[in-house]
């Protein structure tokens, strides 16, 4: 077949190609992208808001491409402390999750030229608390009715408490840490990033259902790696799973970096893992980066590796193409020079809520569209086969997880089998008779 | 397959106490890159034609004559001659197509570009492509209305219905329905076009003349978490009577009193069910179920699922021939 079709390929081609011109006949003035025209079109066939697609969005430009539309800026805290992952191929590009952003600005852009409405990005770039702050200002200043913030737990907070009466929108795209969703929890907050606690119920359900119950735990020493394990710990006692034995790696900082190469590190990881429990798996909680990468294939024992290496629960991954998730990563692919990363769908996802609730309140006002995403209906479609909607009592995204190995998606939590009254996404997680939050 | 098919037609004949006719049935199984064709009286498949990557949306030309199927990984629609189930030629749709549907007239397709947020218009007689439509993000659900007027295409992400005139090509309306629209079904007297939302979990029924939704219909099923209420394929009746709605992942078929819009009844399907198609004669309504590789045939006058066939991997769009 493919022979066939590389065969009918030119014809296609320069057919297509006489499609365009007759196309640019057809509606030539509205393709051509004056506003003057565009009125005037608007004029003679009110309801044809038959616009070339919009050009790819840029950061920081908020100059109108439709004047007579609503305009609406969201805003964007990056934070520029970046850590280094112990994998080359891993390393955070330097418009992670800011690429995210501008491809759901694009997305809300084609929505806007039936809706007109017309949507920009503001990045803000911090690395101190102060800046955060500062950075904050600046975009409100502007006139953003959303903050998107890639920024750690006590940065979050900060900008939380710096609008007082608590009425603004901030998604957190980033922090995993579950106090921000528990008792340090603040309502002008929309959680993104699942926490620790979902992705390891996500985790610990596969684990079950594929009857690998006995977990063999190895820790970071730095607080988010404990928590993390915290939240792995939590999982088995919540899904039948048993922690055979935790242990610490006590290394708290590594050179990503030498030229020894793997030569120790061959010889460190089995010593690390020897004399265990009998097992099935081998757990990592390392979300500092200083030795999961390196478990895998490593340990004493002939044992599968999964939570912060090996199979790893997360919301993207670029090899995700169910649901439409392949569309998302052409999408992504004709804006950007590189895959599709977690970080991105996190931003992404924020953006589209903006988008969505712009669209059903037919506003640009933060009231209007706060409103509207909170509206007992409200949901977002973000590739992962069913709605995501708000936790009311938390502002977490409810949202299928999905299980990643590097090369393909091997699962997605929740599994057959753990029910729930409400949701079978609330089985991931605090739920909400056990939540310490209150607005 | 002529001999086959006219000693089916003897049998036909034969059996004249059974008036069910005989149409030949398509399947396109989106996994293993095939069609499954059977024979609508004895449900066996007859045949299975090997086609390009990615086999999703299938129709058949108004004569029987041509199946087409939207082949997405390979950028093309191609052409089955029923005759020799052979694929005879493509069509040059656009990149990545997925859904299209055939003008009353059986002289253009219209194509839903999913990737390239387009609409293709091929002249199937020239088979080019002769216009391009900009629409929403991920154009996906196509239909058209039985006077040919308008064809309405669904935007999943954008999340609205797109009217566009047929003469025109121009966009005359775009109405906002819920998350993720998949399948736009007009009624057979042009009053009404029904738009299913996935993951929405509705089916808005949106008026023509006004291009304003009248009725939003929900779906509540014992024992089934709302999440999996998701609504895709929708087909409705020649009188205008009754519609029927496939609902993904909540493994069944919803039968609609398309006059109350009143829900009355579940039929359990094969797992997650997509698309539907009825026989010509309306005695029978086909299910292809995705993920349990199978389809269901439920008996139209009793609203009965009478029996499952296993075809290929991911059973994903059906047609059947007019006669």
């Amino acid at each position: 077949m493919g022979a066939n079709g590389e065969g009918k390929l030119p014809i296609r081609m320069s057919s297509t190609g006489s499609g365009r011109r007759i196309l640019h006949r057809i509606c030539g003035i509205s393709l051509a992208v004056v506003a003057a025209a565009l009125l005037a079109a608007a004029n003679t066939a009110p309801a044809a808001a038959q616009t070339a697609a919009p050009a790819a969005p840029v950061v920081n430009d908020v100059t109108p491409a439709n004047p007579d539309f609503q305009q609406i800026r969201i805003g964007y805290v990056e934070w520029k402390e970046k850590s280094l992952t112990l994998s080359l191929s891993q390393n955070p590009p330097d418009d992670l999750g800011v690429a995210g952003a501008l491809s759901a600005i694009r997305d809300n852009n084609t929505t806007g030229t039936f809706t007109k409405q017309e949507f920009h990005l503001l990045v803000e770039p911090a690395k101190t608390l102060e800046e955060a702050l500062a950075a904050r200002q600046k975009l409100i200043d502007q006139g953003v009715v959303a903050i998107i913030t890639d920024v750690p737990a006590d940065a979050v907070l900060a900008l939380a408490d710096a609008d007082a009466d608590k009425a603004g929108i901030l998604f957190n795209i980033s922090a995993k840490d579950e106090r921000l969703r528990e008792e340090d929890c603040r309502a002008n907050v929309f959680h993104i990033q699942p926490s620790h606690s979902m992705l390891a119920d996500a985790l610990a359900q596969y684990l079950v259902w594929k009857k690998w119950p006995r977990w063999f735990l190895l820790t970071g020493a730095l607080p988010a790696d404990q928590e993390w394990a915290e939240a792995l710990k939590r999982a088995a006692g919540r899904f039948g799973g048993q922690i055979v034995e935790e242990r610490v790696y006590s290394e708290t900082d590594t050179a990503r970096r030498t030229d020894s190469g793997h030569v120790q590190v061959q010889r460190q990881m089995p010593v690390f893992t020897q004399n265990a429990p009998a097992h099935d798996v081998v757990l990592v909680a390392d979300d500092s980066e200083i030795f999961g990468t390196y478990v895998p294939f490593r340990t004493w024992d002939p044992r599968p590796v999964a939570g912060s290496a090996g199979l790893i629960p997360t919301t993207w991954t670029p090899n995700h193409e169910q649901w439409a998730g392949f569309q998302m990563q052409n999408r992504f692919g004709v804006l950007n020079t590189r895959p599709m990363q977690s970080l991105d769908i996190n931003a992404w996802t924020a953006v589209r809520m903006v988008g969505d609730a712009a669209t059903k309140a037919q506003s640009n006002e933060l009231a209007k569209i706060r409103e509207a995403m909170l509206d007992e209906r409200f949901s977002v479609a973000a590739f992962k086969g069913e709605k995501l909607t708000i936790r009311k009592w938390n502002h977490q995204l409810r949202q299928p997880i999905l299980l990643a190995d590097g090369f393909s998606v091997v699962s997605v939590s929740p599994q057959e089998g753990f029910l729930h009254p409400n949701s079978l996404l609330d089985t991931m997680g605090y739920d909400e008779p056990e939540t310490k939050c209150s607005f | 397959m002529l001999i086959k098919r006219l000693a089916l037609l003897m049998c036909g004949v034969a059996m004249t106490a059974t008036p069910a006719a005989a149409y030949t049935v398509y399947i396109s199984n989106e996994r293993d890159n095939t069609v499954t064709v059977l024979d609508s009286t004895t449900w066996e498949v007859t045949d299975t034609i090997k086609v390009g990557q990615r086999p999703r949306g299938i129709t058949v030309s108004h004569d029987g004559k041509w199946v087409y199927v939207c082949v997405g990984d390979d950028d093309t629609v191609e052409v089955i001659d029923t005759a020799t189930n052979q694929i005879s030629h493509t069509l040059p749709s656009g990149p990545d197509p997925e859904l299209f549907v055939l003008n009353p007239e059986g002289t253009m397709l219209y194509v839903a570009n999913e990737d390239d947020n387009l609409v293709t218009v091929i002249d199937l007689e020239t088979r080019t492509a002769i216009v391009e439509i900009p629409v929403g993000v991920e154009p996906e659900g196509m239909g058209v209305s039985p006077d040919g007027k308008y064809v309405v295409n669904t935007s999943e992400t954008t999340n609205m219905a797109h009217f566009i005139d047929t003469d025109t090509h121009e966009i005359v309306a775009n109405v906002l329905v819920d998350s993720r629209p998949r399948i736009a079904e007009f009624k057979a007297d042009n009053s009404e076009v029904w738009v299913s939302a996935e993951i929405g979990g509705t089916v808005s029924v949106i008026d023509v003349a006004s291009k304003e939704i009248t009725q939003k219909i929900t779906f509540e099923i014992d024992g089934v978490r709302s999440e999996a209420v998701q609504p895709v394929g929708v087909k409705i009746t020649n009188d205008g009577k009754t519609a029927y709605v496939a609902l993904g992942p909540a493994n069944r078929v919803a039968v609609v009193d398309a006059e109350t819009y009143e829900v009355k009844d579940y039929l359990l399907v094969g797992q997650r069910v997509w698309q539907l198609e009825f026989t010509p004669d309306e005695k029978y309504l086909i299910t292809t179920n995705g993920v349990s590789n199978d389809i269901s045939i439920v008996d139209v006058a009793t609203n009965e699922v009478i029996r499952s066939v296993g075809v290929g991997s991911f059973p994903w769009g059906v047609a059947v021939s007019p006669n």
